[in-house]
């Protein structure tokens, strides 16, 4: 979902990298917490996996194909506020070194592909867990239906900028309809893989996945009470 | 009950293989179809408001190497040197980002 230069005009490009900025400089304070010894180099290997993964389009059917996104598996591995970014340096090399997304568009993709995708993977995530039993595994599902719903959701956001600050006059309906069906298949890719990821992680090292704090904490608390 | 623990270095190791293969090998047999945005902006009429990146000269554009004509090789060696700027770049900051333990 990359926009490239000229899909959005000068005003809306400003005012989406003002939010990027913005974004950005909010999970630099906040990441610190989330970042220590253990988990910087996982949040590098993640940061990098998701940018090789992006490479790989899956075809979905009449001529179109998609890619990982990752927010929601980079947020479930290792934090919202690291995963943020992790995307914006996605998006950072493949607008400067692979031409891949516009340089003028680079705030607009990294309030698209690394704010809206973290946060909107991160919240339905967040809301998943919420209802499924306090273990390890339900970390899986959760991340499944969060990176699902991250797909269309940031969809969604960019027919929102686009109806705002689009160069070519679409009707908001019928784009809005293209990119939430196209992007809902999309989504089932995504989950796919990033249940495979999250999946292969939790099985070997748990305690490495962000996302599965809470369900550790408890089963710590169990073993201690039962010695 | 619990298995032997892997160790975090193997699962760094095994992690940054496996996006070597994946950006160097795997890459190659991506699908070559428009991606989701890029077909609707073509069904909607507007793909062609899209303008060349400023970045579009680079060496790497569009996950090929200028001058290397071998495809699989062109883009195999792109995703390669890109995983590798991603590992140095972002295992650096978040390096420098990270709680130091408290000092002693």
């Amino acid at each position: 979902m990359h926009v490239p230069d000229g899909f959005l005009d000068a005003p809306t490009s400003v005012a989406t990298a003002a939010v990027a900025v913005v974004g950005v400089g909010v999970a630099l304070v906040k990441a610190r917490n989330e970042l220590d010894d253990r988990t910087a180099p996982m949040a590098g290997l993640v940061a990098t996996f998701v940018f090789a993964a992006q490479m790989v389009n899956f075809p979905v059917g009449a001529g179109t194909s998609g890619h990982l996104l990752g927010g929601a598996l980079a947020a479930v591995l290792v934090g919202p506020w690291t995963a943020i970014l992790c995307l914006a340096v996605v998006v950072l090399v493949q607008a400067l070194v692979m031409a891949d997304g516009g340089i003028t568009a680079l705030g607009t993709n990294v309030t698209l592909l690394s704010l809206t995708a973290v946060a909107a993977g991160w919240l339905v995530f967040v809301a998943v867990r919420a209802v499924l039993p306090r273990r390890p595994a339900s970390v899986v599902p959760a991340a499944a239906v969060a990176a699902f719903a991250s797909v269309p959701l940031t969809a969604v956001v960019f027919t929102l900028l686009f109806s705002v600050g689009g160069i070519a006059p679409v009707a908001f309906d019928t784009l809005l309809a293209a990119m939430v069906s196209w992007h809902a298949v999309i989504g089932i890719g995504e989950a796919v893989i990033t249940a495979l990821v999250v999946a292969s992680v939790v099985a070997s090292r748990p305690d490495l996945v962000h996302g599965a704090r809470p369900a550790l904490a408890v089963r710590e608390l169990e073993i201690r009470s039962g010695s | 009950m619990s298995r032997p623990r892997v160790s975090r270095r193997t699962v760094l190791v095994v992690g940054l293989l496996v996006s070597l293969l994946v950006a160097g090998v795997v890459s190659f047999y991506a699908s070559s179809h428009p991606d989701g945005l890029e077909y609707v902006a073509e069904k909607a009429g507007f793909l062609d408001t899209a303008r060349d990146s400023a970045a579009a000269d680079s060496p790497l554009a569009d996950y090929s190497v200028r001058g290397v004509e071998d495809e699989r090789l062109s883009v195999g060696l792109s995703g390669v040197v890109g995983v590798v700027v991603m590992a140095v770049l972002s295992t650096g900051l978040f390096w420098l980002l990270r709680r130091r333990e408290p000092r002693e």
